[in-house]
């Protein structure tokens, strides 16, 4: 756990960069420092190992001052990352994961074992372990940040925009996979971004930060989507926050209709009589969505030819009904081209069909009982 | 101390055609001679090879061999062949000085941001005209960098005009050295890097005139990570 | 060409004396030059102090200092250790620049990095920030040889040992032979140190080789 008690930080030239700072860090848990640039959230995380030391007020992590720790000792026992990784340029990527290790005292052999079995851990193949940094991509790189800051097992883990210099495809990944770390590791993370959505999307509870190192909100990101305490976090939380906070809304109360479906390789013949409004998905043959026939596309198609991939039009997002969320729902029906989304099961095989008036009963049910702010 | 200054400061020695005054005029002639040669012929072919970037293999190489060659071997190898007079020095001196312009302008021309020159193509500027309104002066601080580093040399190594009888301050080191006067050596070699001191100074000053104020390093204040 | 061959222990011996004194000043001027450029690339004042003094000491022509030098430390005129003095005050001042830049070119993330992860500032220098300083470092330190190659032979003229006595001897004697012999071996023996210079450097920065 780490607890920040009426924390201030003033820099020399007179700019106080965190206020009066109170917040408890849950343990186990992904917490995201988010605001904007100035606000304080960077120096916020560096004062939990003494990377900047505080001006007035106590950093307590695990019930012990951080200022009674001597600066090293406490590092090593802290996993840090940060952005574009700070990967030590002239170490292989198995070296860079064994330094704390060695460090800490450990003979070289056995910190190369243990990085190497982190490299699996973070999902990079063995066969990089002798490369160096510049041989990597910035999302390998970033990997590599990761594995170097689990080495010693540290219980905190502290992350500073470690995914911004990244591209969104990657970046997206690089989130997925730290969810799926997390849940196996349950380590004490404190993630700093300046996107909202990554800090949604990973932060089990987010403390928006606002200009002058004043907390503004420390809550559950369905909270902070729903009840906004002020009007900067809501304007900084964005104007989709509505139809954001459907992300948080679980699905079960949703009907999933009947949909029509062909599999590929029948013939057009059979698809042009089970149209259903002029409509028809296609699926392959483990019954998984590939995409759409219309009336139109099938017109002037012969009878008897086959329904393979050059004639399916693709389709939109999936709703998984075991696991997807109103938003999920609503985003399948949307960007589908039939207006029906196309609802599959945990397996990802067709199950049937949502549209956006059935999202909507279904939100305004949820508001009826409660669960969404009116 | 007095062993220093005992001849420097006795005023017998700051007159006449071998007192100081003269002496200073003859090494600034030579070193003036030899640096205008070395513009003269190491500023193009720098230019050139940096311009057009083909062959700047063959020229840091050519740099690099020049830069190894002994000065004193040149010079006494040209006065056996050419005899004794100015040409020996003039050319050892020149030699030296040709590959830092060489380099500078190399150097200078060839990291100037291909941006920047595709911009100049780009508003319609002939090859021409892109060397000499947006190369070279963008070019100008590396440029000006070599051409200082070959004066601070040829000043310095100047001094060894004297040993195949010619003037300048290096005179003074070898009259002294041949008498076993050491007080006259030593004030030559005060003078020589008193007159060097003075030409770095000069030249961090003129330097400041012929860089465009636009490149000059920009202190960022308060750029420093927190 | 028999000349060189008649004389081939001469050379052997001026080969040795050339290389002690222009090898040994930078052996000597690197240890010292590294925790000056350190303490330059670490505080503001110390850099703007050793930066000065090191581009004065670098202006003041070599020959001049080997003349001056027993004047001030009460050493014989013709003492070698003149030159060695001289050329380890240049290869410092050539090299504290080189240093103190290349510390502090050293990306500011890799530092934190370093830090964050439980460097010691000793152990964080010498384990991290000094090997990423090498390549500048090797640069500077060929520049420093190349020239204390050439600036020995300067030293004969005011009788120093080494390849320049074949020019001045040739000179004398008015004998070409000699002095091209003296030319070629300094080119010889610059190149040389040059390559080991540079293939140590690659031997100890396998990092810097790898492409993508």
């Amino acid at each position: 756990m780490i607890e920040f008690q009426a924390v201030t930080k003033r820099f020399d030239d007179g700019t106080v960069a965190v206020d009066e700072l109170n917040l408890t860090v849950d343990p186990g848990r992904i917490t995201v420092f988010v605001g904007p640039s100035g606000c304080g959230k960077t120096t916020s995380l560096r004062m939990i190992n003494r990377m900047i030391d505080a001006t007035s007020g106590a950093i307590l992590v695990d019930g012990k001052d951080v200022r009674q720790s001597d600066p090293p000792l406490l590092r090593r026992g802290i996993g840090y990352v940060i952005q574009q990784a700070g990967l030590f340029p002239h170490r292989t990527v198995l070296d860079n994961v064994a330094t704390v290790p060695v460090l800490a005292g450990w003979s070289r052999a056995k910190a190369r074992k243990r990085a190497a079995e982190l490299l699996e851990t973070v999902g990079l193949p063995a066969t990089m372990a002798g490369r160096y940094p510049a041989q990597l991509s910035g999302g390998q790189q970033q990997r590599v940040g990761v594995a170097r800051a689990l080495a010693v097992d540290p219980p905190v883990l502290l992350m500073d925009e470690p995914f911004s210099a990244v591209d969104p495809v990657v970046r997206e990944d690089l989130q997925n996979e730290l969810l799926r770390l997390q849940g196996e590791l349950d380590k004490t993370i404190v993630f700093v971004t300046h996107d909202i959505d990554e800090a949604i999307k990973l932060g089990d509870k987010v403390a928006v930060f606002r200009t002058g190192g004043i907390l503004a909100q420390y809550d559950k990101p369905s909270e902070l989507l729903a009840r906004p305490a002020d009007d900067f976090v809501s304007n900084f939380v964005g104007r989709d926050r509505g139809y954001r906070a459907l992300g948080f809304l679980t699905a079960s109360g949703l009907t999933v209709g009947e949909i029509a479906s062909v599999q590929l390789g029948d013939t057009a013949g059979d698809a042009r009589r089970k149209l259903s409004d002029g409509w028809i998905v296609v699926v392959d043959e483990r019954r998984h969505p590939c995409g759409w026939l219309s009336a139109d596309r099938l017109s002037g198609v012969d009878e008897n030819a086959t329904v393979d991939a050059d004639l399916v039009m693709s389709g939109g997002s999936l709703y998984d009904t075991e696991h997807g969320s109103l938003r999920s729902a609503l985003d399948s029906a949307l960007s589908s081209p039939s207006a029906h989304g196309v609802a599959v099961n945990g397996g990802g095989e067709l199950v049937g069909s949502i549209t956006a008036d059935e999202v909507l009963r279904a939100l305004a049910a949820a508001r009826t009982s409660g669960e969404v702010p009116q | 101390m007095n062993l220093l200054t005992s001849w420097l400061f006795d005023p017998a020695n700051w007159s006449g055609s071998t007192g100081v005054p003269a002496r200073l005029v003859e090494h600034l002639w030579y070193t003036a001679l030899a640096l205008v040669i070395a513009v003269v012929i190491g500023f193009p072919l720098g230019a050139m090879v940096g311009h057009t970037k083909r062959g700047g293999f063959v020229l840091v190489g050519a740099a690099n061999v020049l830069r190894a060659l002994p000065t004193v071997g040149v010079l006494t190898l040209v006065v056996l062949l050419a005899g004794i007079g100015l040409i020996p020095p003039i050319a050892a001196l020149t030699l030296l000085a040709i590959p830092p312009i060489m380099a500078g302008a190399y150097a200078g021309i060839g990291a100037v941001e291909p941006v920047v020159v595709d911009a100049a193509r780009g508003v319609g500027m002939t090859e021409r005209e892109i060397l000499f309104q947006v190369e070279i002066p963008n070019a100008m601080p590396l440029i000006f960098g070599g051409v200082r580093s070959a004066a601070l040399q040829v000043v310095a190594t100047a001094t060894i005009a004297a040993y195949v009888g010619l003037g300048g301050f290096g005179r003074y080191v070898f009259d002294g050295l041949a008498l076993h006067d050491y007080p006259q050596m030593a004030g030559g070699a005060i003078l020589v890097a008193v007159l060097a001191v003075l030409v770095e100074l000069v030249l961090t000053g003129v330097q400041r005139l012929v860089v465009s104020p636009g490149l000059r390093p920009v202190r960022t204040s308060g750029g420093i990570q927190r | 060409m028999t000349w060189v061959f008649d004389h081939l222990g001469l050379l052997g011996d001026l080969t040795v004396t050339h290389v002690y004194l222009s090898v040994l000043p930078v052996v000597i001027g690197l240890i010292i030059a590294i925790p000056l450029g350190w303490a330059a690339s670490r505080w503001r004042p110390a850099r703007a102090i050793l930066l000065t003094v090191s581009g004065l000491l670098y202006t003041i022509p070599s020959l001049a200092l080997i003349v001056i030098l027993p004047a001030l430390i009460s050493t014989k005129t013709l003492d070698p250790v003149n030159v060695i003095i001289t050329l380890t005050v240049y290869t410092i001042a050539l090299l504290v620049r080189s240093i103190a830049d290349a510390l502090s070119s050293v990306p500011p993330t890799i530092v934190a990095a370093a830090t964050a992860i439980g460097y010691r500032p000793l152990k964080r220098f010498v384990g991290v920030e000094f090997p990423l300083a090498i390549p500048v470092v090797v640069a500077g330190l060929r520049v420093a040889m190349v020239s204390n190659i050439s600036l020995v032979s300067v030293g004969a003229l005011i009788g120093i040992a080494g390849y320049g006595q074949l020019f001045t001897n040739g000179f004398q004697l008015q004998f070409v032979t000699e002095i091209v012999t003296g030319i070629v071996a300094t080119l010889v023996l610059a190149l040389i140190a040059d390559l080991v210079l540079q293939l140590i450097g690659r031997l100890v920065t396998p990092w810097t080789r790898v492409g993508r």
